[in-house]
């Protein structure tokens, strides 16, 4: 296609396992086409080299735990024209938000050996808590397939196909037999949002909410099913306190259940 | 001509089970791909199947709201099984399909169209499936628009029907008044049966097709024994139906009701996931999909199941019309058992029972039909 220039890319890290960043390398033949595309100008995960902003894109990857970081990204958000941010950590505060809901000195305290040297916020929180964000990518990690199709649909000017149902609709598309109506599994995938192509339970395995709340979801029916199941309070708040935990349903819902007396 | 008049009024024919494999070998013979049920994933499941073989020979379902749960009886039945997790639409009517491709070369472009589908034989089309089949041909072949890509595929498919020897839990074809016997729409039609030693197919021809194929198989006309052991397998499937649906006045009560109480309460339980409409053997909805590749050398438009499940589904400039849960499950049920009267002629619904089974939280839509209809808002 056409363009005046290519456009700048920049990869960011924030508190986050990296794997998201290795999803984008992950990509290995569209990566070839992604490198002759745009400019990447920022990637340390790829690359040394490293170009001044402003960027055209910018890929946000992690949550926000410290001050430092706080800052930070609000110096990213003004280098960077279209901010998408990419993963669980950087749209819900990821798995490391689990903090969220205990005190976090006395965790530092019970982790390390020097509590001293820690500095640290009380939660951790996504990125759209602290800056605007143009696009949200979920996962846990992200769909290469899903990631591309952002940066393709960026570069055409069109809108992204990343639709916001339920991982059941992926399911009934590739085929897969429900495995919770099947074989009793409990699976999150009613309150999940879609994006992994329905992976797990193509495994035969219930899923386990990487891609957090779908659009609408009722995780109260979904809770209350799966205790029919055999499922109990505290199984029931381990399963949405994954890599989503801090995502408002899932929050909200893990909430009930760890204070069961609080149940309506 | 002498092919012609050997179908109609032809008296029922008997195919004894060895000589089942001898109908898959025919149809092959015709350059058809053979899609019938297997056992896979905890289900038996439409997919491709080469032998006798591959048929889920002993095994049983039984089914309720929310669960399916399949067993080995150790029977002899290949036909032992209810109704599936997903119908014969994936197959007419694909999840996903690419419906053209532009390619870039040289600041031009030209037009690349899909391969032309396969022929598919569909052995074991249940008669409740065999009226989804009638429905979807209304919605895409007999209206102002025709779709070429539905009617690609069906104009090329030979149907095996298979009448229910058994009803499952969750079945109300008595109800639609569409089973559990085959009345129209199939090449052949067969019921099965097993008693002691006996295992035979009472054969009904229904096309011409259907006559060709079975003049290449070994087969005697029925005796009346064999026709009244076929007849009483029916019978005792319509008389265990695992569920009804009162259809009197139904378009007209849920026109009535459209502030029913009980529709809170249903969406106080409906995870708007889109189950119901994916396993639906009726619900023909879809969405477009444009994608380019990264380059910008290449366009393609797809075509997905879409579901009224979901918030892009009635998405306007300022957003989704139909917000709530609510809204959305009466207008699904709605368009089932009502709109769809005015819109296509008949129901929307064939009683296969698959959104009851299928729903992760067993939601039943004879159950909510009757609760509307008993102005009832509680839960039972």
């Amino acid at each position: 296609m056409q363009r005046d220039h290519k456009p700048k890319l920049a990869v960011w890290k924030f508190a986050s396992c990296d794997g998201c960043q290795l999803s984008i390398l992950d990509c290995e033949d569209e990566l070839l086409a992604v490198a002759g595309e745009v400019d990447i100008a920022y990637f340390p995960e790829a690359t040394r080299a490293v170009a001044r902003g402003p960027y055209d894109v910018s890929l946000v990857e992690g949550s926000i735990t410290t001050e430092h970081d706080a800052e930070r990204i609000h110096q990213i958000r003004k280098q960077s024209k279209f901010l998408v941010t990419i993963g669980a950590c950087a749209t819900s505060g990821g798995i490391q938000a689990l903090r969220n809901f205990r005190d976090v000195d006395q965790l530092v305290k019970a982790v390390y050996a020097t509590p001293g040297y820690i500095d640290t916020l009380d939660k951790s929180t996504p990125i759209a808590d602290h800056v605007f964000v143009d696009f949200q990518l979920r996962g846990c990690p992200v769909n290469k397939y899903q990631l591309v199709e952002v940066l393709s649909a960026y570069l055409n000017g069109r809108k992204p196909n990343t639709p916001s149902y339920s991982v059941c609709v992926e399911c009934k598309q590739r085929g897969t037999t429900c495995v919770m109506v099947a074989q009793g599994t409990p699976c999150m995938g009613p309150v999940t949002h879609a994006g992994c192509n329905a992976l797990c339970p193509a495994y035969n395995r219930g899923c386990f909410g990487c891609f957090g709340p779908m659009e609408t979801p009722n995780t109260a029916a979904l809770s209350a099913w799966w205790q029919k199941l055999g499922m109990n309070a505290p199984d029931i708040v381990r399963a949405f306190r994954t890599f989503n935990a801090y995502a408002d349903a899932f929050r909200k819902e893990s909430e009930v259940y760890e204070h069961p007396h609080h149940q309506g | 001509m002498a092919l012609q008049s050997f179908f109609r009024d032809s008296p029922p024919l008997v195919l004894e089970q060895q000589h089942f494999q001898a109908l898959l070998d025919a149809l092959r013979a015709r350059g058809y791909r053979l899609i019938g049920p297997t056992v896979q994933d905890d289900a038996v499941v439409y997919d491709d199947v080469e032998s006798v073989d591959d048929f889920p020979t002993g095994w049983m379902d039984t089914q309720s709201g929310g669960t399916y749960r399949l067993e080995s009886g150790g029977g002899e039945t290949l036909f032992g099984y209810t109704a599936s997790p997903q119908s014969w639409k994936r197959y007419l009517h694909p999840p996903v399909l690419e419906l053209w491709k532009a390619l870039r070369t040289n600041g031009t472009y030209r037009v690349a169209s899909a391969d032309p589908p396969p022929r598919l034989a569909f052995i074991g089309v249940r008669p409740c499936e065999l009226h989804a089949i009638a429905i979807q041909d209304k919605v895409f072949l007999h209206s102002e628009f025709v779709d070429p890509h539905y009617q690609a595929r069906r104009d090329n498919v030979f149907i095996v029907a298979v009448n229910c020897g058994q009803a499952g839990g969750t079945c109300f074809c008595v109800s639609m008044n569409t089973g559990p016997k085959a009345a129209a729409g199939f090449d052949l039609a067969l019921t099965e049966v097993v008693d002691g030693d006996l295992h035979y197919f009472l054969v009904e021809v229904g096309s011409e097709r259907g006559a060709d194929v079975m003049r290449d198989l070994p087969h005697r006309p029925a005796g009346e024994g064999e026709i009244e052991a076929a007849d009483a397998i029916l019978t005792n499937t319509a008389a265990s139906m695992g569920r009804e649906l009162d259809t009197n006045g139904l378009k007209e009560l849920l026109y009535r009701s459209y502030e029913s109480p009980r529709w809170d309460e249903v969406a106080a339980r409906c995870l708007t996931c889109g189950n119901c409409t994916q396993v639906c053997p009726t619900c023909f909805c879809t969405t477009i999909e444009d994608v380019t590749d990264l380059t910008g050398s290449e366009a393609t438009r797809v075509r997905k199941w879409d579901s009224c499940f979901t918030m892009d589904f009635s998405y306007i400039h300022g957003g989704s019309i139909r917000y709530s849960a609510k809204s959305r499950y009466r207008q699904w049920m709605t368009h089932k058992l009502a709109t769809w009267v005015d819109q296509f002629g008949s129901f929307g619904c064939v009683g296969c029972g698959r959104c009851i089974t299928w729903c992760p939280v067993g939601i039943d839509i004879t159950e909510e039909a009757q609760a509307i209809r008993d102005g009832s808002g509680a839960a039972k």
